[in-house]
Order: C-alpha cells, then structure tokens, then sequence
C-alpha cells in the first residue's frame, strides 16, 4: 500500500472520487504506516477504531453521492486541538488525562467535510519550542538524516509531530499551530509545505492557547495545492472567537495554476541574519533567479525594524502564556498533586506538570507584566509590534509578497541547543516578524543542504492574500521540484 | 454637611470614597452564554467558558454592555466610544482562569455625578470617577466540610459594573445617601436589582481623615459592607479609629480593613506589602469595545426619567416640598403609586396619605409598595371619601387601618360598618341638646366663664355618634345652643 501513502491529497481525492481505492483502504494504509513508524514518535495518541469508522462512513457517504470535500481523507491533528472524547493534552503532563467535552472549530470543520482522524501528533509542550523536545511525550524524529550519518535529528517545533508524520507518510497532510513560526520551521525542517494564515483567518475556539494575539491555526501538507485544499476547509469567521475575522473565505484551490508573471516581490535586506551559513543566502538567491524566471518583478526591499522582532516576540508571547497557563493549577481538570494547603497544592502540581521550557517563559512573562517592569518590557515590546507591523504595511504598497529563507539553519541533532535558549530561540528569527504582524506566510521546501537535509523558502503575504502567497508558493515548488521521499 | 471628627486636639474631617460593585441585570453572562439566577444548585450555570476549560473563549455579551452603557447615561457621565477589557491576573481557587477580565486604564464610562438628597431636604453632588465592566468571581465555599473547600462557579463570570466615587463624601449620612441614591438610580434604570444583601450591590469604603486645610490623609479601604447600615457603621468606626491612631502620634498604615459586623469595628486583612501585583495588560481573546455613538443616542432617548427629574416635576407640578417629592421618586415603584393615586386629586393630600400611614404600615409590616395591600386605586378613593366629607380625617385612619388589614376597598368598609359622617344638622342637634341636658353641671361651668370645657362638650358628641358627626357642624350647633 505503500502507493497509497505516497498520494498527495488531491491525488488520493481523485483517486477516491475514481473508485480505484475506498478511504477504509486509504486509511489502512496509513494506520499501517503508523505502526511501523512508530519510533519517530510522531503521534502520541493514534485513533485506528475512529479512524476507519470514520472511513467508513466516507465510503457509504460517496456510495450515497453525499461525498464533502475532504470526504475519506486520513489526516493528523496536533495535539493542541481540543478533540471531543480524544485526549488532548499540549504535549504536558499538566493535562494528562483531559478528554475535552467539545470539539475545536478548526477540526470540526476538517469533520464536518469528511475529513478522518488518524490520531493526535506530538508538539512542544503548549507549543513552547523550535525542536520538538520540550514534549511530555518525548521528542519527536525526524524522518530525515543526514547524508552518510544515522544521528537522529529534531522535525523543528512545535508542529514537529505534525511535519514528520506528514513527511514520512503517516497522513495526507495534517494540521499544526503557529505563534512564531511553528508550523513554518518545521516544514522547513521536515521537507512539506506548512503555511500560517492571516492571524483571525482559522478560529482559535478550541486551540489551547499559547500566546493568543499571535496563535494561528494552519495546514502542513506535501503540496502547495494540498495546503490550499486544506485551508480552505480550515478557514472561516466563527462568532465564538472575537478575534476571528468575519470576511468570505475564497476557493484557494482555483486561485492556483494561473502563474506569477508580474508579480512584485520584495526581498527584505534585514533577514541577512548574522552567522546565516552560505548555503541559506544560495537558497535564497535560487528562490529569486526562479520568481524572476517566471515573469515576477524582484525587489530589495527595506523592514528597518527586523531585528528586534525576536526580542519583541519573546517579551509578548511569554507574557501572554504566563496568564494563558494559569488555568492549569490542579482545581478542575488534569493534573492535581496534594499540598499542605492551596498554594501548596499549586506549586507542586504546576511544578511536577510543567516542564523547564513552559516555566522559563512563564517566568519571563510574569516578569515582563510586573510592576515596574511593565512599560521597560511589556509596553515597550507592544510599540515594536506596532512599527514591525508598520514595516510590511509600508512594503506591501510597492510589493506583493515578499520572499525570505524559513530558517537561518537546517534540522539539528536531538539535544544540541538545549542549554542554550537563545540559540534554540534563533530557529525563530525569519518567522517571527510575520507573526507579530499577524501576516499570512508559507515555507516551501525548495532544496537540500550540503548535508542532505531540506530547507525552506518562505512566502509572505499581506493582511488576508492567502491566495497570493499561494500562487507564490506554487511558482517555488515547481520550479524547485524537491523530492520529499528523499528521507527513505 | 462636613461631620466632624472633635478629636482631644482639635476638629478632623472624613474624607470618604466609595467602590461599589453592581451585578449587572441580565440573563447570561459577561462572556459566555451560562444563566446567572440567583440561588440555583451549585456549578448548574457554568459553562466551559467559565470554568476556564482549555481552549476556550470569552465573548462579549452585548446587553451587559448596553446595561453599562444606560447605567453611565443615567449618572450623567462620559460614555468612552472606546474602551478596553485587561486581564487581572491572581491565583484563587473560585477564580478558574487565574485572570478576571476587567477595565483597568480604558473604561466604558468616564466621570459624571450623583446628586445627594440630605434629610433636611438640601442636596449635594458626589463626582463619579468612572464605571467599568468586569466578570465576579466564584464562590469559595468553607463551611460543608471542615477539611475540604469547595467551590461553586455560579457567579464566577456574572457581570458586574464597577462604580467608583471621588472623594467628595464627607460623612457616613452622605455615604448612605450616596448609596441609597446610587440604588434608586440603577433600579430606575433596571441595570442593577440593588440587593445588598444577595451580594448583587456591594461595596468597599475608602477612609481618611485630615485636620481642616490639609491634604488628604492616608486612606484605608474596608471591605465586606453588606448593607447600607454597615457602610454608615463601618466609616464612622474608622474615620475615630483613624483619629485615635493620629492623636496618639501614630501613623495611619494604607490597608485593606475588614468588616466586623457583630463586633462594628475594622480589622487588617492585608497591608500595602502584601497587596497583589495583578500584572494588568489587554486581554488579547477580546477586541476593543468600539461604540457607535447612534447607538449610544439610541439608548439615550429612551432612557426612564430618573430620580432626580422626577423630584424636580414632583415640585414644580405637584407643589410637594422637596422632602416629600424626594421620599416619594427614591423608588419608582413609590412614584409610579403616586401618581396614579394623586390623579384628579390633591396631591398634598395624597402625599400625606402615602408617606405618612402607607409608609408607616408598610414598614410596620415588611411589605415592599408592590406588594401593598392598599391599590393606588384605592388609597385614591379613600381620600374621596374624605375630600366629599363623607368620613372625617380621624376615621379615614381607621378606614385605612381595615383596607390594609383586608385589602378591601374605602367606600366598602364605611357602608358596611355605618362610618359615614353624620352631616345631618338635626340629628346632630338632637344629641347636642341629649348632651347638654345630661350634662348640665358642665354647661353652667362653662357658662360661668370656664371656655375649655367646650372641649369636653364637643368630645361627648363626639362619643354619642362614634365619631360620625362632622366636626365642624358639632362645633356650630354647640356654639348656638350655648349662647342660646
């Protein structure tokens, strides 16, 4: 069945909507799958019984002609949905044992239009992390090695669980979060196409929350058509998040094919990050000498406050995840360990539930929010938001989309970077910026380093273009034309 | 008004500013659809929403912030067009999301005023600093089980509106005023039921003292006042407290004070060191509340007239004095009894009747207006009665004391119990002259110049008719026969 898992997703539509195989075998093929990648640690709750009732039920429904438009798909969730009756935890000991008693809108929208669970993948715990080690469930494997050398290498984070079960074929695509590029760096790591749409673009109802001004919801695929195809699904106004944005959600899929030519994009001179290896700059200029060969108009352009959005982005988002976690303090659900009396019971639950990642940025966001520290951090880094924001505003007048490398390096060993944050916090720095503008953005795998291992041009776009950055993307993958079996 | 504080060395002023808390009247709650009735079994009206379940989150219910926005408009203050919800982040068990949703540097409502009524008719004005719109907490809950506590979510998220005086008040008699006008106007308004003892009106009192022509001194902020009285008891308890301290050469701590009701005194609960650093910022789950300001106009126009309006026509088209017209409009149930039982009668009169017996019965028997015995109707047809002499003053009472007791109507009651005025100059001479006869010691008493023994003549009349006999004919007939 290896055939089946190797489909993208709009190929195994076809192939359903053709009769040539039915979504309980598409299913199969992947919970196969699953079972023998088990050691990538990808998944940490793997649903088979559903799985293939609800293939099942995606059979009958074509059978009947009521096929939707992801009918019979088998796709994998990050863990951070809340899915009702499945486990969600975070990637934390914090919420072992918490079954949601309500769906997210993200997920129920993939359900509503036939979509199957295969199971919940691993993350970083709450999201916290750029390698995938943070997690309760233990780090999740890349797929990939370096050429020649069978070291096990970190998928990227948080979304690893996500990307690496969609590289090594353990879904047709999956869905990941992003907050400062956790969706992006990892499909950058892992080889697929991740993108994070405009921020209130997909409803957050249901997403355990991290740093809520920043948390998108997105698709990681093996296509840029797929992400389209997903996204579409995904997206939409819901009247229980009030940061969602109420505005038409267009097709995406048709927005494709119909080329670049003309298309103005910007190359930002500030993401020529100090320490960027060579490889990354050649990257980056291949991706402009193909946008240019079909038609677009490249430009430098100027985002003056470039460098102070990683400083910027870990100041908002601990801040807000210091007050987003205080929930989980043993009272309700999840963890509870006994104390003395109830502050005691709050540390030591919080204590034994998070792990060092989770309290660092706690720490620093209690921190940042203290009296007297406020406006010096928290303030400051709002006004920062507010001129990098400014920057694209003011690039978007004169370009499209503006095209920049995902990551400053490729996919590194399991444990290097773990005591230093900094360092681990500089997967960040290309991603970041966009986040803090709330702008939709994609990585596309474009190419392999001199080591073997994938790397990622990422595509940004103004306020709500999703199909810019998509026909973007597109142009990028097929000019590049990457292999993503090339980890077998 | 300024009470003043006679210290062993010299006079003190209390300086005085109120925060009251104001459960917002609606069905659901601040952010989440859950019910917010008083009484119900416990955590029966929590959502995932308040319960603080992951992945979930707030939405602005709209009607509470019209509520705000109606209450601002009735205190005369500045709706903000925009404004902005903050997280107040603390641990506490009844708290689930360890963050209230509130307005702390960007409120829904602005500075505007409260105008005092004084027992001796006089008023004066209290400035608002500002109202916001912030979810209550929930319900820690100690006393079920001796080892465990238990907590109830019901009220956690309900909204409240939180109203904040300026330091303008200067005794306890204005802090009750101020609290008592603050209720009538949210209960005109219907945005708060006013219920202090449910908790559905709470305040906190912040309290100095200062010698005259000094700045204000160091404040103490006394929480858990659950009713008018124990405000009233709570600051003058304080502000003496406070005198004491500085006369004794101490300093006032800033603190926070509780409450001892049995005991009327104030005791630290916490002191400045130990206040909460809350680590306000915007909640970024809620966009800013943008108003649109035809919507405010909207809510405007169709606002009750309120208390103060009320009095001032209750005067002017009533000729009531203002002491009366201010009892009278301090609940709209009272004005609205008013003045249907004042149409096409005279209103004094009526005004009389009301805040006179009704009160007084009313009072006597716990009763609230609305649940009066005596209809406006029919407190109106016995002041008929009385203006067509048909009964006399003195009996109307006892006319009155029956309708209360029955609820049956006037004109009832005195054709049943045979009340009616006897008006009838030759029955009523007929028992003049019985009287007279009967007693004619009296009458030669009276004759031989001892005039106040018409008195007792007139009360014999009086007594023979059980009261019946007009007054005034009693009087005449008396007058003629005895001069005869």
């Amino acid at each position: 069945m290896a055939v089946l898992i190797d489909l993208t997703l709009a190929a195994a539509r076809d192939g359903l909507e053709g009769g040539g195989f039915s979504a309980r075998e598409l299913t199969q093929a992947h919970l196969d799958a699953m079972a023998e990648a088990r050691p990538l640690n990808a998944y940490v709750a793997e649903t088979a019984e559903r799985a293939l009732a609800d293939a099942d039920r995606a059979d009958e429904r074509r059978r009947r002609g009521e096929a939707t438009p992801l009918e019979g798909l088998p796709i994998a969730v990050k863990d951070l949905f809340c899915t009702r009756g499945v486990a969600s935890t975070a990637g934390s000991h914090i919420l072992k044992g918490f079954v949601p008693p309500y769906e997210s809108t993200v997920t129920a929208n993939l359900w509503a239009t036939g979509a199957v669970m295969l199971g919940k993948t691993n993350m970083d715990e709450f999201a916290m992390g750029s390698a995938n080690v943070t997690s309760a469930y233990g780090p999740v494997v890349n797929p990939w090695r370096r050429r020649g050398d069978d070291t096990r290498l970190v998928p990227g984070g948080s979304s690893g669980g996500s990307t690496a079960a969609t590289a090594a074929r353990l879904c047709l695509a999956a869905i990941g979060t992003d907050t400062g590029g956790s969706i992006r760096q990892p499909a950058a790591f892992c080889g697929v196409v991740g993108m994070k749409p405009t921020y209130g673009r997909c409803s957050r109802f249901g997403m355990i929350a991290f740093a809520s001004s920043l948390d998108q919801a997105g698709p990681i695929t093996r296509s840029v058509q797929d992400a389209a195809i997903m996204l579409a699904v995904m997206a939409g106004y819901d009247p229980r998040d009030s940061t969602s944005v109420n505005r038409p959600v267009p097709d995406y899929e048709s927005s494709l094919g119909t080329g670049i030519e003309g298309l103005r994009v910007g190359v930002p001179k500030e993401y020529r990050v100090d320490g960027m290896p060579a490889e990354i700059g050649a990257l980056w200029q291949r991706g402009v000498n193909w946008l240019t060969d079909q038609g677009t108009e490249v430009r430098e352009i100027c985002l003056p406050h470039t460098e102070y959005a990683l400083p910027t982005y870990y100041i908002v988002a601990p801040a807000e995840a210091s007050s987003n976690l205080a929930r989980y303090d043993g009272v309700r659900y999840g963890l509870r360990v006994d104390g003395d009396s109830v502050d005691d019971m709050y540390e030591r639950t919080r204590a034994a539930g998070f792990g060092a990642e989770v309290k660092r940025r706690v720490l620093i966001g209690t921190y940042v929010l203290s009296a007297g520290y406020y406006d010096a951090y928290y303030l400051k880094a709002q006004k920062l938001r507010t001129l990098i924001a400014e920057d694209f505003r003011r690039a978007f007048e004169s370009v499209d989309v503006i095209l920049t490398p995902t990551t400053p390096f490729a996919a590194f060993p399991i444990g290097d970077k773990l005591d230093d944050p900094i360092a681990m916090y500089l997967n960040d720095v290309l991603t970041a910026p966009s986040s803090l503008a709330g702008l939709p953005a994609i990585s596309v795998p474009a190419g392999l380093s001199t080591e073997g291992l994938p790397l990622g041009l990422q595509v940004i776009g103004a306020p709500f273009d999703e199909e810019t950055v998509l026909r973007a993307a597109e142009a990028l993958e097929q000019a590049a034309d990457f292999d993503g079996s090339g980890w077998r | 008004m300024t009470a003043r504080i006679a210290g062993r060395t010299g006079d003190f002023e209390m300086v005085i500013g109120l925060e009251v808390h104001a459960q917002v009247v609606s069905n659901a709650k601040l952010f989440s659809g859950a019910g917010t009735a008083f009484g119900a079994e416990p955590n029966c009206q929590v959502s995932p929403v308040d319960a603080a379940m992951p992945g979930m989150l707030p939405v602005i219910n709209e009607f509470c912030v019209e509520q705000a926005v109606r209450t601002g408009l009735g205190l005369k203050a500045e709706i903000n067009s925009f404004s902005v919800f903050d997280r107040k982040n603390y641990f506490y068990p009844d708290l689930p999301a360890g963050y209230q949703i509130s307005q702390y540097s960007q409120p829904i409502v602005g500075r505007g005023s409260i105008l005092l009524d004084m027992d001796d008719g006089a008023t004066r004005e209290v400035g608002i600093t500002r109202l916001h719109l912030e979810q209550d907490a929930g319900k820690s809950v100690h006393d079920r089980d001796p080892q465990v506590t238990h907590v109830d979510l019901n009220r956690n998220g309900i909204a409240l509106m939180e109203i904040v005086s300026e330091p303008d008040i200067r005794s306890a008699q204005e802090a009750g005023a101020y609290l008592r006008k603050l209720r009538s106007i949210l209960r005109y308004l219907g945005t708060c039921d006013g219920n202090m003892e449910q908790g559905s009106m709470r305040c906190d009192a912040n309290v100095s003292v200062r010698r005259d022509g000094e700045p204000y001194g160091i404040r103490c902020e006394i929480k858990n006042l659950n009713s008018v009285r124990n405000v009233m008891r709570a600051i003058d308890y304080e502000a003496g407290r406070q005198v004491e301290a500085i006369e004794d050469g101490d300093e006032v701590a800033q603190e926070t004070r509780l409450f001892d009701a049995a005991k009327g005194t104030t005791r630290t609960m916490r002191g400045k060191e130990e206040a909460h650093d809350y680590r306000y910022f915007p909640d970024p789950d809620l966009v800013p509340l943008v108003l649109d300001p035809d919507w405010i106009a909207a809510i405007e126009a169709a606002l009750p007239e309120l208390p103060d309006d009320k009095k001032n026509r209750f005067v002017e088209a009533y000729g009531l004095s203002s002491y009366d017209a201010g009892v009278l409009v301090s609940e709209r149930a009272c004005a609205e009894y008013f003045e249907t039982a004042a149409q096409g009668r005279d209103p004094k009169v009526v005004a009389n009747w009301l805040t006179v017996e009704l009160f007084g019965a009313l009072n006597k028997a716990a009763l609230d207006i609305d649940q009066s015995p005596v209809s406006a109707r029919a407190l109106g047809g016995l002041v008929d009665l009385i203006a067509d002499a048909t009964i006399s003053g003195r009996i109307a009472k006892e006319v009155f004391a029956e309708m209360f007791e029955t609820g049956r109507e006037a004109s009832e009651i005195v054709a049943e119990k045979g009340l009616k005025q006897v008006t009838d100059t030759r029955e009523i001479e007929a028992v003049v002259d019985t009287v007279l006869a009967e007693h004619g010691n009296k009458v030669a008493e009276f004759r031989a110049g001892k005039e106040k023994l018409f008195g007792f003549l007139v009360g014999q009349v009086m007594k023979a008719t059980k009261g019946k006999a007009n007054p005034k004919s009693v009087n005449e007939i008396l007058r003629m026969r005895l001069s005869d």
